[in-house]
């Protein structure tokens, strides 16, 4: 893809990230945090394209190590946001 | 004939020659996150949410195992390769869930912390990756000349990464206790930080006319150094401010590495986190009335702060039992809580919740008041009170119920004290002038409980809503307090 096209992408997704973010309730202000965090170790794909690469083995242990990095992030970003948000209950009635 | 040129616009050109479909795939795994975080806007919907951006990171791995598997030199699948991928995602899964189960929720903050330092340092790990091996990633030439956008997002990703990774050691071990929370100054650190600062820029832009390894290590180098030099004069007031602003460098980290793939998932992923962190930031800044820039220059919180010190003047206040305040509130209609971190660090929530539930039974209104930095990061107060099995319909924010104290007979303060204070209002020369409270001070009686009279909030500043008539001081433990009347409440009930 071409600069521009990416660029356009990125702008437009700040948007929508100022938006979303702005309608998240202040009472999920933690979990929004976490569960960020798990999602910007999307950065796994760069890892594991690393990973997978033939030519260089330096390279490909960064992206091993960087693959469990990410992956302790990944799970345990979900896991700890999913285990709050089960804490959140409504009043008995 | 139309989808075809599509597919081929798709695949031609900057980055990674991809399979049209793959770039669909991470097409639908950046909106799952885009619903991931909308999902938030009730915690209703927030479980699914959540579930929505895991299907996302499903999908986004799962493309890139298929669309890059490992292969032998023959182009067959690398077994082996995979294996070692595999067995690397196991053990971050077990490292990752052992540590959220594990985690009290008092010590969210660093575990936030501490993710974010390992997604920094996943970035510049992939940064390093993509600079040794750059024909892999498809960002250079068949000689190995890096492509000059390529140079400059891989340098940004780099840069963004390894402060993030520095700073964010910092922020856990100052929230962790390992390190002092006060501030730590270094004499002339403004100008060692702008310099180190424009001594990144500059190689950065240096590097897209020499791609060296010296250059490439030194901007490395470098970003770890600011990231650690710009944290550490930060005190342990401004932490939520700070975990904010690593949150958003994570994001931004990511993106500059979408930049460098191509990938559509990074981008968006790091784009919406990247806001998130700025807006949350923006919010803590906004509840402690502080500038973002002052946060940023430090020294706020040091040990020797504003406060009047020992001159202060005896004032008379009236000291309280926890029977007499569960004799108060059990004559009460209304009854808004206050509380704390103060509340959290003694433990007191569950106690506090029962006290709530004994009020309740006899037909009192409870409700929860929460300023914005009554924790330790943005609504870390509402998942304390979450966990004590407080619903989450008695809880409001500040501006939600600010009005209602006029009307409530009791405001119950608890192991807070800054975020209620009056002079916030009036008094221009207090530290804390400008900053949004809570307006305890209009409810008809105020119950304030506290360690002693001795020690002031972490802004150093004596409050008069401890000498007016209508308040009582009750002295101890939040925790112990808060049992002795549950105790009172019980015991009297019938």
């Amino acid at each position: 893809m071409d600069f521009i096209a990416i660029f356009s992408i990125f702008v437009l997704a700040c948007f929508v990230g100022y938006f979303v973010v702005w309608s998240v309730t202040p009472a999920l202000h933690t979990p929004l945090m976490s569960v960020t965090n798990a999602i910007s170790s999307v950065i796994i794909v760069g890892a594991l394209i690393a990973s997978a690469a033939a030519g260089s083995a330096s390279s490909k242990w960064l992206g091993l190590a960087a693959v469990v990095m990410a992956s302790i992030n990944i799970f345990g970003g979900f896991a700890v946001t999913a285990r709050m948000l089960a804490m959140y209950k409504k009043k008995e009635r | 004939m139309e989808f075809q040129s599509i597919l081929s616009a798709a695949t031609g050109g900057h980055g990674l020659a991809v399979n049209p479909w793959a770039s669909v795939a991470y097409l639908v795994a950046g909106v799952l996150f885009i619903l991931a975080l909308r999902g938030l806007s009730s915690p209703a919907t927030a479980q699914a949410g959540n579930r929505f951006g895991m299907v996302g990171m499903l999908i986004a791995v799962v493309t890139t195992l298929l669309t890059h598997a490992p292969a032998t030199a023959d182009g067959l699948l690398d077994t082996i390769g995979l294996v070692e991928i595999l067995v690397a995602i196991g053990i971050g899964a077990v490292i990752g869930i052992v540590m959220a189960r594990r985690i009290a929720m008092t010590a969210m903050p660093q575990l936030v912390a501490a993710f974010h330092s390992l997604v920094g340092l996943a970035a510049v790990a992939v940064a390093a990756a993509a600079y040794l091996n750059p024909q892999a990633f498809g960002i250079a030439d068949a000689t190995g000349e890096i492509f000059t956008v390529s140079r400059v997002e891989m340098g940004l990703g780099i840069a963004i990464g390894a402060i993030t990774f520095s700073g964010s050691v910092i922020a856990f071990l100052k929230l962790n206790g390992n390190m002092s929370g006060s501030p730590i100054m270094l004499p002339g650190r403004h100008i060692i930080n702008l310099g180190t600062l424009a001594a990144i820029i500059g190689l950065v832009a240096y590097f897209t006319f020499d791609q060296s390894p010296w250059v490439f290590w030194t901007v490395t180098g470098l970003s770890f150094a600011i990231g650690f030099l710009l944290i550490i004069p930060i005190g342990g007031a401004d932490m939520p401010v700070v975990v904010s602003m690593l949150n958003s460098y994570s994001g931004w980290a990511a993106a500059a590495m979408g930049f460098t793939l191509g990938n559509t998932a990074m981008i968006i992923t790091g784009a919406l986190v990247g806001s998130s962190g700025a807006i949350l930031s923006y919010i803590m800044c906004r509840a402690m009335n502080r500038s973002f820039i002052s946060v940023i220059a430090g020294g706020f919180g040091a040990d020797a702060g504003p406060g009047d010190g020992g001159s202060k003047e005896q004032r008379p206040w009236k000291p309280g039992s926890a029977e007499d305040a569960a004799f108060l509130m059990s004559q009460a209609d209304t009854v808004i809580i206050v509380p704390g971190y103060g509340m959290a660090v003694a433990q007191a929530q569950h106690a506090l919740r029962e006290m709530a539930d004994q009020l309740k039974k006899e037909g009192v209104t409870v409700k929860y008041a929460i300023h914005p930095v009554a924790g330790r990061m943005p609504g870390h107060m509402n998942v304390l009170l979450a966990e004590a099995n407080v619903p989450y319909d008695e809880v409001f924010e500040l501006e939600d119920i600010n009005g209602e104290f006029a009307q409530a007979d009791v405001a119950f303060v608890i192991g807070a004290n800054d975020v209620t204070n009056p002079s916030a209002k009036t008094d221009k020369t207090s530290p804390i002038y400008g900053m949004p409270v809570l307006d305890v001070e209009k409810a008809k009686t105020v119950l304030f409980v506290k360690r002693s009279m001795g020690g002031v909030g972490y802004a150093g500043v004596d409050n008069d809503v401890f000498y007016m008539d209508q308040t009582m001081m009750l002295l101890g433990d939040a925790k112990k307090m808060a049992d002795d009347i549950v105790k009172a409440l019980s015991g009297s009930g019938h």
